[in-house]
């Protein structure tokens, strides 16, 4: 069903293309879109570019509608598509920010080096795989009484802090400090919150994940010691995981308003899964409000996982989590709309920045970046597949002037999930990560090769288009030791 | 008559289904939803849920009927193999899901969908009848 688009692309430098406001009718902007000739190949294999130009007709638009490096077919917006749109007279889209509200990916250091892991991956992956409960109906092991989902929805990672997961340092790094403002429960349907209950603390699926990591390659050994990496041999975790089915049912009861809103605010849109209404409306602070306690239930839930995966891991290597100093080192929110004041045309003006599969990217100095790193920049977390490596970079002030503050969030899909299915027929996905070192446990073998190496982009390829055109800086590389997948 | 077929996309997969009448084809695309979820065989029919849902039209309609199904998935943990669509107009559904609490010892389970969404959605009548939806996954 896919065909190659032929629209309109305007090469602007090694990493920039563009594709003019005078492609389609309704087109308020231009689209911006980070890639390589190579990347733009495949790019045009989908209709990830005709989406992008979509998203330029959102009412109020300002700048281009932007596409990162990992831009891939979405429905609605592209995935790695950044949009952002006046608060005074412009949309908020829940296409914008996806169903899997705040998926987002965190880092833990650890002071261990691969020679103390290594001997015991197997065990500790084991022991990851038995503590965060993953995959397919598979009960949490949090217990919410009456109106407690409630005290989620409005304190995310606080909540589970302070009921005993976790460290209050956790609440310091963490994008938002892991509590968005502005969150309602009122707003959050009763169906939601009865997909949520059961679900709090629970990996999921498909893409999401808990990594062991090596560091393998520091590029800026300053910005890394500030992040917490000293040295390459050193362990770090990833958990990839967001809002669960809390997060999709308000994605979904929301489309419905919004399509409910889309002709009594005159809005004509090509794509209904654009569906918005006006920041300021009460359709749109509604929307606002339920998102921001999808998101603070979706830090809730890395939050109470990390307090399980610091548990395995005290566990297998007999020490306090605290001894292993398996601090956070920061969370990053990658499918998310955020009200942020950015400049247009000189003057500062209030935003409604959707990131929808793109990660945060503030530079050094900006005041919503921790005091400790200030100095060089927001972290970014940009998970790879599984098979390869993973990278921790830092926000820049090109992102600011360019994109909002925001980079890519990871390797983006290549192959469609039948593709991937059909090319590693027959191949043995769990022995074939053994034998390059990788120790996984999955609950779902069957959707493994749909997660493997074949179906993504390489997520090296897409930082580098994010380091050549400025918009984040790679401060180090990691691999997998260990992997656990739904 | 085939009473389904997957569709390919890049981040998801979607889903052709087929039916003498519509109320057939959404039945079949819930059925396709969850042959995608846990396969074709081995979900036993030992619980039914009603399942009534309305929209503003038909395109709405499907993405809600299978959303309302999996809405079931996360909040009681069930699967379901089995469907019938006993009303069916421009603006509301009513239907019988029949299914089983989730054993991921015994249920070959493949993958979670998040949602249907209304990209590229399709209803179409005619002989056979015709419905297309992208599952995000």
């Amino acid at each position: 069903m896919t065909k190659r688009w032929e629209g309109p692309l305007q090469q602007v430098d090694e990493f920039r293309w563009e594709i003019p406001q005078s492609y389609k009718p309704g087109m308020l902007t231009n689209a911006i879109v980070y890639a390589d000739e190579a990347m733009m190949k495949h790019i045009r294999e989908d209709f990830s570019l005709e989406q992008a130009a979509n998203v330029a007709t959102l009412p109020g638009i300002v700048g281009s509608s932007l596409a990162m490096p990992d831009i891939h077919w979405g429905y609605g917006f592209p995935i790695g598509g950044v949009a952002a749109t006046r608060q005074a007279d412009g949309l908020v889209s829940p296409g914008g920010v996806g169903f899997d509200i705040n998926c987002g990916v965190r880092l833990l250091h650890t002071n261990l080096t691969v020679s103390e892991v290594k001997p015991k991956i197997a065990e500790l992956v084991d022991a990851m795989f038995v503590a965060v409960p993953s995959g397919l109906g598979t009960k949490g092991k949090i217990r919410l009484r009456g109106k407690e989902i409630d005290e989620v929805l409005r304190k995310g990672a606080r909540w589970a802090v302070e009921s005993g997961y976790g460290e209050p340092s956790d609440l310091i790094h963490a994008e938002e400090g892991g509590e968005m403002k502005g969150a309602d429960p009122d707003k959050i349907s009763a169906r939601a919150k009865e997909r949520g209950v059961p679900q709090l603390g629970t990996l999921g699926s498909g893409n999401h994940f808990l990594e062991v990591q090596v560091v393998e390659e520091i590029y800026d050994a300053e910005a890394a010691r500030v992040l917490g990496i000293e040295a390459v041999g050193q362990v770090t975790v990833f958990i990839h995981t967001g809002s669960r089915g809390l997060g999709y049912q308000v994605c979904d009861d929301y489309l419905k308003v919004m399509a409910g809103a889309v002709p009594r605010y005159g809005v004509v849109l090509p794509d209904r899964q654009l569906a918005g209404a006006p920041v300021r409306s009460p359709e749109g602070q509604d929307y606002l409000a339920a998102m921001a306690g999808a998101a603070n239930y979706a830090w809730a839930n890395r939050q109470a996982i990390t307090h399980w995966v610091r548990e395995a891991f005290g566990q297998v290597l007999r020490q306090s989590p605290r001894d292993l100093g398996m601090w956070l080192v920061y969370d990053v929110a990658h499918n998310i709309a955020k009200l942020e004041t950015h400049p247009v045309k000189g003057k500062p003006t209030p935003l409604c920045v959707h990131r929808k599969g793109a990660t945060r990217a503030f530079p050094p100095g900006h005041p919503e970046v921790p005091a400790r790193y200030r100095g060089v920049g927001q972290p970014v977390l940009i998970p790879g597949d599984m098979g390869r490596y993973s990278y921790v970079a830092v926000g820049t002030e090109a992102a600011m002037r360019e994109t909002w503050g925001s980079t890519c969030h990871g390797a983006g899909r290549r192959a469609s999930r039948g593709a991937a299915l059909r090319a590693l027929k027959g191949v043995n996905i769990l022995k074939r990560l053994e034998e390059q070192g990788i120790t996984a446990r999955v609950v779902s073998p069957r959707s493994l090769a749909e997660e493997a190496s074949e179906a993504y982009k390489d997520v090296a390829e897409v930082v580098r288009v994010a380091d050549g055109a400025g918009i984040s800086r790679s401060v180090a590389k990691v691999r997998p030791l260990g992997v656990v997948k739904g | 008559m085939r009473r389904y077929r997957l569709l390919e996309h890049t981040a998801d997969t979607g889903l052709v289904a087929y039916g003498h009448d519509l109320r057939e084809a959404f039945a079949n695309a819930a059925y396709g939803m969850f042959t995608i979820i846990a396969g074709r065989r081995g979900v036993r029919a030992r619980v039914k849920r009603e399942i009534a849902v309305s929209a503003p039209d038909r395109e709405a309609l499907l993405v809600a009927w299978l959303n309302a199904l999996l809405y079931h998935v996360d909040a009681e943990e069930l699967l379901f193999c089995r469907f019938q669509v006993t009303e069916l107009t421009e603006t509301a559904l009513t239907a019988e899901a029949w299914g089983e609490t989730i054993d991921p010892g015994r249920h070959r389970l493949r993958t979670a969908i998040k949602s249907a969404t209304y990209h590229m959605i399709e209803v179409a009548e005619g002989e056979p009848c015709r419905v297309r939806v992208i599952l995000d996954l």
